[in-house]
C-alpha cells in the first residue's frame, strides 16, 4: 500500500471515531487493528484531528503496552507471567519457549514467524499456565503443549 | 428427540478446548442423524472440569468433565449415560451445591445472550423495582444492603452513589471498571461472559439512582471473549428496552458502550482508568477531587467494579435486608472467591463472607494440584499478602484480613506449594510494580526499581540489605499516590515476615 493510500485510510478511521467522548484509544486501536501497528504517519494526523500536540499523541501511545510502532511477527504468542501461572509452572514454560524460539521477551524469531510477549494475567488463573496465541486463549500450557502450539502455527 | 447439550463459551472452557468439543459434537450428531441443540452457556465456575459438557435430562443437567474431542464418539455410544468422564448431576456436585449464588445465580445455567433466559431467571425485576422508586430511595436501599466495592478497596457502594446523586450536573456517568488485572481473579470476566445482562442491568439501576444517562464499561484488552459478549449483549439490551431512551417503557433513559483497555495494569485504579477513558496516559490523579464529583470529563461519575454493579440487581430484586443477612461483621452479603494457581479444584466459589482461609484452600480447593504441602496463599492479587498455613484460621472478611496485615482485594487466591521460593516472589512483586508503575509518584516509580535491586542484594547475601528493604517498603506504603505503589509492600513484607528462611538461606549460601 502506498503512503497516500495509508494516509487516506487513517483519516477515514479517525473520522469514524471523532464523535466519541475520549476518542484517542479507540482510534489507536482501530489503526493498529488494521495495520498491525500504529504507523508513524498516523501521529500527526491524529494530533491534527483532535486538536492536540503530536507529543501528546505519542505520550499516550507509548504509555500503553499494547501499541506497537513496528509490525509484529506473523504470529504473536503471549505467555502469562503473573503469580497464578507461576504457581502452576509458568516459568518453566517461559524458559522453554525462549530456548525453543531463540528469543527473549518482546522479540521476534529470525524468520519473522513468532513474536513472544509477556502478559500479566489473562483471567485463566485456574487453568494455567495460560497463553494467548493470535488472540485466542489457551490453557494448561506445559512445555509439550507449547511445542504443539508452535507447530500448529507453522513456526 | 432433540438432545440439548450445554458447552460453556467461557474463556477458561475455550482455553481447555471447548471449541474442539463443540465441533466434534456437531460432526458426530450429523453423522448419526441425531438432532442436537448446543447451548453456549457461561461457566459453572468449576474450571478443573472444563470443558464441561452438560446434557439436559428429566432429573436435571448431567455432566461430563474434562471432555476432549476424542471422547465425543463414546459419549454418543453411551447415550450420554454411563461413561468414565461422567460427573453426575452438575448441581449436586458439592463444589457447586454448597455455594450461595446470588450474583452468579444464572451464570452457567442460562444462555448468556438470551433475554428470555435472563428474565425467566429473575432478571429485570431489580430494574423494574428501581424504576418505581425515587433515585434517593434506590441509593438508600443499596446503602442499607451493606454492599462494599468488590474491586478491592471495599468502599461502601451506596455512599459513593449518594455523593454522585447529590451532585448537580447536566451530565453524570456510570463507569464500570472491568480492568480486572489481578492475577488469580476472573470473576469479572466470568460474569461478563456468562451473564452480561446482569451487569448492564446493574449499570442501568445505578444510572436511575444517581441521575446518569450514560455509561461505559472499560474492559481490559486481555479479555477478547468478554469484550465480544458484552458488545453483543448491549445490542440485544437496546432492542429489549434494558437500555435506551425509555428503560422498560419508563421515562428514564440510559445507554452505555464498551471501551477497551490497552494493556496497562494501573488502569484498574479508578482515576487512571478515567484518564485512559478520556484518551490520555493512564496516569493516576491526585484525590481530591473525588471522581464522584469530578470524574469522567470532569463530571460526577460513579466508578464501580463489575461485581459490585452486577450484585445490585439481586439487591433491588430481593431487598437490602435479604442481602445484608449474609456475611460477617462489616462484610455483608456474598463474595465470589476465585481459587487459582497450584490447586486441585480451581474455580469460582460464591459464598457468604466468613469461611476461613483454610476451609477455602483445603476443603473447597482440595489442596495443591501437585499433591505437595501448601507453602503460601497470596490473597488479593499481586498487591495482596502471602499467607502461610499458620494463618489459615483467618475468616474471609475485609477487616479480618486487614487485621492480619493482608487484604482480600478482588477475592482471588493463588495457592503455592512448598517448592516456591518466597524471595523470588518478593522480587517479582517489585519487578511487576516497576513495569506497571504509571510514573506519577516517586515512591512507586523509583522505589520499585530500587526494591528489585535490594532483593537481589539480599539474595547475594548482603546482610545490610534487609533493613533497607523494610525501610523502602515503609516509604512506598505511606508515600505512594495509589494502591500500586502503596500495596506492593504487602506481598514483599509478608514474604519477609512469614518466610524468613527464604531470605536467610540466601545469606548462608553466599558465606
Amino acid at each position: 500500500m502506498s503512503d497516500t493510500l495509508h494516509e487516506e485510510r487513517i483519516r477515514d478511521i479517525i473520522a469514524k471515531h471523532l464523535a466519541l467522548e475520549g476518542p484517542m484509544l479507540p482510534i489507536l486501536q482501530a489503526i493498529q487493528g488494521e495495520f498491525g501497528h500504529v504507523p508513524q504517519a498516523a501521529i500527526p494526523l491524529i494530533a491534527e484531528a483532535l486538536n492536540i500536540g503530536r507529543a501528546e499523541v505519542h505520550g499516550t501511545m507509548s504509555f500503553y503496552h499494547d501499541f506497537r510502532t513496528e509490525p509484529a511477527g506473523r504470529h504473536v504468542v503471549k505467555l502469562c507471567r503473573a503469580e497464578a501461572c507461576q504457581a502452576s509452572g509458568g516459568d518453566r514454560t517461559a524458559a522453554h519457549a525462549m530456548e525453543t524460539l531463540g528469543v527473549d521477551w518482546h522479540e521476534t524469531t529470525k524468520n519473522g514467524n513468532v513474536t513472544l510477549e509477556p502478559v500479566f494475567c489473562l483471567g485463566l488463573c485456574a487453568c494455567g499456565p495460560a497463553a494467548m496465541v493470535d488472540g485466542k486463549v489457551v490453557g494448561l500450557v506445559t512445555k509439550k503443549r507449547f511445542d504443539q502450539i508452535i507447530s500448529e502455527v507453522g513456526a | 428427540m432433540t438432545l440439548k447439550i450445554f458447552i460453556s463459551r467461557d474463556a477458561a472452557a475455550k482455553a481447555c478446548g471447548a471449541e474442539d468439543v463443540v465441533a466434534a459434537v456437531r460432526a458426530e450428531a450429523a453423522k448419526r442423524g441425531q438432532d442436537v441443540t448446543i447451548v453456549r452457556n457461561g461457566s459453572r465456575g468449576m474450571v478443573w472440569l472444563e470443558p464441561l459438557l452438560e446434557v439436559e435430562t428429566p432429573k436435571g443437567r448431567t455432566g461430563f468433565g474434562m471432555v476432549g474431542a476424542d471422547d465425543v464418539g463414546s459419549l454418543f455410544d453411551a447415550k450420554f449415560g454411563e461413561h468414565p468422564k461422567a460427573v453426575g448431576l452438575v448441581e449436586e456436585i458439592p463444589f457447586f451445591k454448597n455455594q450461595t449464588r446470588l450474583t452468579f445465580a444464572r451464570c452457567g445455567r442460562t444462555d448468556p445472550l438470551s433475554m428470555a433466559d435472563y428474565e425467566a431467571g429473575g432478571g429485570l425485576a431489580g430494574l423494574r423495582r428501581a424504576l418505581s422508586m425515587t433515585g434517593a430511595d434506590v441509593v438508600k436501599e443499596v446503602t442499607e444492603s451493606g454492599l462494599r466495592g468488590r474491586g478491592g478497596a471495599g468502599f461502601p457502594t451506596g455512599i459513593k452513589w449518594k455523593t454522585v446523586h447529590d451532585a448537580k450536573a447536566e451530565q453524570k456517568y456510570i463507569v464500570c471498571n472491568a480492568d480486572e488485572g489481578d492475577s488469580a481473579t476472573f470473576a469479572d470476566r466470568m460474569i461478563m461472559e456468562g451473564d452480561p445482562f446482569v451487569l448492564i442491568e446493574g449499570m442501568a439501576i445505578a444510572g436511575v439512582a444517581v441521575g446518569a444517562t450514560k455509561g461505559y464499561v472499560y474492559i481490559r484488552s486481555e479479555y477478547p471473549d468478554a469484550i465480544e459478549v458484552m458488545g453483543e449483549a448491549i445490542t440485544i439490551a437496546r432492542k429489549s428496552g434494558l437500555l435506551g431512551a425509555s428503560l422498560l417503557g419508563s421515562d428514564k433513559s440510559f445507554d452505555m458502550e464498551v471501551r477497551v483497555g490497552a494493556g496497562a495494569y494501573v488502569c484498574g485504579e479508578e482515576t487512571s482508568l478515567l484518564n485512559s477513558l478520556e484518551g490520555k496516559r493512564g496516569v493516576v490523579r491526585a484525590k481530591p477531587p473525588l471522581p464522584a464529583l469530578q470524574g469522567f470529563m470532569g463530571r460526577p461519575t460513579v466508578v464501580n467494579n463489575v461485581i459490585s454493579l452486577a450484585t445490585v440487581p439481586v439487591i433491588m430484586e430481593k431487598g437490602a435486608a435479604f442481602y445484608k443477612d449474609f456475611g460477617l461483621g462489616r462484610s455483608r452479603g456474598t463474595i465470589p472467591i476465585q481459587i487459582a494457581g497450584n490447586v486441585k479444584f480451581g474455580g469460582l466459589y460464591e459464598t457468604a463472607f466468613g469461611l476461613t482461609l483454610g476451609e477455602i484452600v483445603e476443603t473447597i480447593g482440595g489442596g495443591t494440584f501437585s499433591g505437595r504441602p501448601v507453602k503460601a496463599v497470596q490473597v488479593g492479587g499481586p498487591l495482596g499478602a502471602y499467607f502461610p498455613p499458620s494463618l489459615f484460621d483467618t475468616p474471609f472478611g475485609y477487616e479480618e484480613f486487614a487485621a492480619k496485615d493482608g487484604l482480600i482485594g478482588h477475592a482471588g487466591l493463588t495457592v503455592f506449594d512448598d517448592r516456591t521460593d518466597m524471595l523470588k516472589m518478593a522480587r517479582f512483586a517489585m519487578e511487576f510494580c516497576a513495569i506497571e508503575s504509571c510514573g506519577k509518584c516517586t515512591p512507586c516509580r523509583i522505589g520499585a526499581v530500587r526494591g528489585v535491586e535490594t532483593v537481589d542484594r539480599i539474595a547475594a547475601g548482603d546482610p545490610t540489605a534487609l533493613p533497607v528493604l523494610k525501610d523502602l517498603c515503609n516509604t512506598m506504603k505511606f508515600g505512594s499516590l495509589c494502591a500500586l505503589g502503596g500495596f506492593t509492600p504487602y506481598p514483599v513484607m509478608s514474604a519477609v515476615t512469614h518466610f524468613p528462611n527464604d531470605f536467610a538461606r540466601a545469606k548462608e549460601a553466599a558465606e
